[in-house]
């Protein structure tokens, strides 16, 4: 489980979440600009501290004001991709892939690259690919980590229609492959309707929806347990 | 060599030597210092930068008389240093680097700065997501991006100290043979009489060292748009 009770304010925007999911297949995240889907993606990577609240991940506590306890992102087990991909430009996508490995040349390397289909552009450098490959490569990248969770923020939103449809069916194979369980953040309904299962839909801070393949699903589905409501007021 | 008297070929050699062992020794505290400034925010951040980038504004004998006042034979670290270890520091070889050092340093920390500063902080946030611990990011992801800026500082303050005359020359004075650089004996050979075609020869010589560091760093930083590593 995904457990997410938190608040946080930042300027002018207050997020306010409560929020228990299955940790499994992709998980989207859908909101209009403004409604907290960057600031939930930078809690949850660690980017950035909530003002109050706690965050776990199949009960292994994250973030817990009540505790001061803030695990880094770098122990957090969970993998980011950036809209624009991010691959450190002075490496060769094979390295790119081996930074955050913990093995080279495995069944899940292999396993990776293929369903990805990026197993032509290991020798080449980030600046030579075009916009799909790039996010394909940032998303392998990404799961070379094996981490417990993915979120992919956005990855699809700067690539053209053609692009972004076969990205998005390779992001659906490569799970499906690999099991690690993603969250889609997207402001593109289409886009999450076509990959996930369970859809959050965030309004102005706040959830407004969880639907469940497409149907509402009942609040006591998706709100967090008294651990997890413990930790924030 | 050349064609150079002795006096010229000492003179250059002791130039390039100076300037080569400035560069050497600053780049370190540089590279720290450039990238502290660049990539983080912190109280005392302005006075921090606005100290080394004074030498850059300080009239260069100014410069070299506080450095004469901390490392004379009377001043604090000059003192210590001849107690302790029995080195002189002004008037010797050692003054000649210190002085190429303090000019040069405030063009290599800005060079690195601003290559520090147009690294987009989402590479450091990816590598942490893959587990990087904070000293692998700098090593593998930060200090490549930032190599542009760390090449143009280099070159630019060897440039700089390459040319240096007043705090050189107020801190080590004007030795033939043992600290009269370039600009020291171009001075000399200028208040001597008859000294023309020797002046023109080692200003041509500065010019054409000059040129070639200029043209170097204008060669890097085309080559390398800011906030990516060189290929």
């Amino acid at each position: 489980m995904i457990e997410i009770h938190l608040r946080h304010r930042q300027g002018g925007f207050a997020l306010d979440i409560d929020l228990a999911l299955r940790a499994q297949g992709i998980i989207g995240l859908i909101g209009r600009s403004g409604s907290g889907k960057s600031t939930l993606f930078s809690c949850l990577a660690g980017h950035a501290r909530p003002t109050e609240g706690c965050i776990s991940l199949y009960g292994r506590p994250l973030y817990d004001s009540t505790r001061n306890l803030n695990v880094p992102p770098a122990q957090r087990g969970i993998g980011v991709v950036f809209q624009e991909g991010v691959l450190f430009p002075h490496m060769t996508v094979r390295r790119n892939l081996a930074y955050g490995a913990r093995n080279t040349g495995t069944a899940f390397w292999h396993e990776v690259i293929t369903a990805l289909d990026i197993g032509a552009l290991l020798g080449a450098r980030p600046g030579r690919l075009s916009g799909g490959e790039r996010q394909r490569v940032a998303i392998a990248r990404a799961l070379m980590a094996e981490p417990d969770l993915l979120l992919l923020d956005e990855p699809v939103s700067a690539l053209d229609p053609g692009l972004k449809a076969r990205t998005l069916d390779l992001i659906a194979k490569v799970q499906e492959r690999t099991r690690v369980p993603m969250i889609f953040i997207s402001h593109a309904p289409e886009e999450v309707r076509r990959l996930c299962g369970q859809v959050v839909t965030l309004q102005a801070g706040r959830v407004h929806s969880v639907t469940e393949n497409g149907h509402p699903a009942p609040p006591y589905t998706y709100l967090p347990g008294p651990e997890a409501r413990r930790c924030a007021r | 060599m050349f064609g150079l008297s002795p006096m010229e070929a000492s003179a250059l050699t002791l130039s390039l030597n100076a300037s080569a062992l400035a560069v050497l020794w600053s780049l370190p505290l540089a590279v720290g210092l450039g990238w502290l400034l660049g990539s983080r925010r912190f109280p005392g951040h302005a006075l921090l930068n606005a100290v080394v980038h004074l030498p850059l504004v300080l009239p260069p004998v100014v410069l070299g008389y506080l450095l004469l006042v901390v490392f004379g034979r009377r001043g604090p670290v000059g003192s210590a240093l001849e107690a302790w270890f029995g080195i002189r520091i002004a008037f010797s070889g050692a003054a000649v680097v210190i002085a190429c050092a303090v000019v040069g340093f405030p063009l290599m920390v800005r060079a690195i700065r601003q290559s520090a500063e147009a690294i987009d902080p989402r590479y450091a946030r990816a590598a942490r997501s893959l587990g990087a611990s904070e000293l692998r990011i700098f090593l593998t992801v930060t200090l490549p991006l930032m190599s542009p800026g760390i090449l143009t500082g280099i070159t630019l303050a060897f440039a700089r100290a390459v040319g240096e005359f007043g705090a050189t020359i107020t801190l080590a004075g004007n030795i033939p043979g043992r600290t009269q650089t370039l600009p020291l004996a171009l001075f000399t050979v200028t208040q001597s009489p008859g000294g023309d075609a020797e002046a023109m020869r080692l200003c041509l010589l500065s010019l054409a060292l000059a040129g070639a560091a200029l043209l170097a760093s204008e060669a890097i930083s085309r080559r390398v748009q800011p906030g990516r590593a060189l290929a």
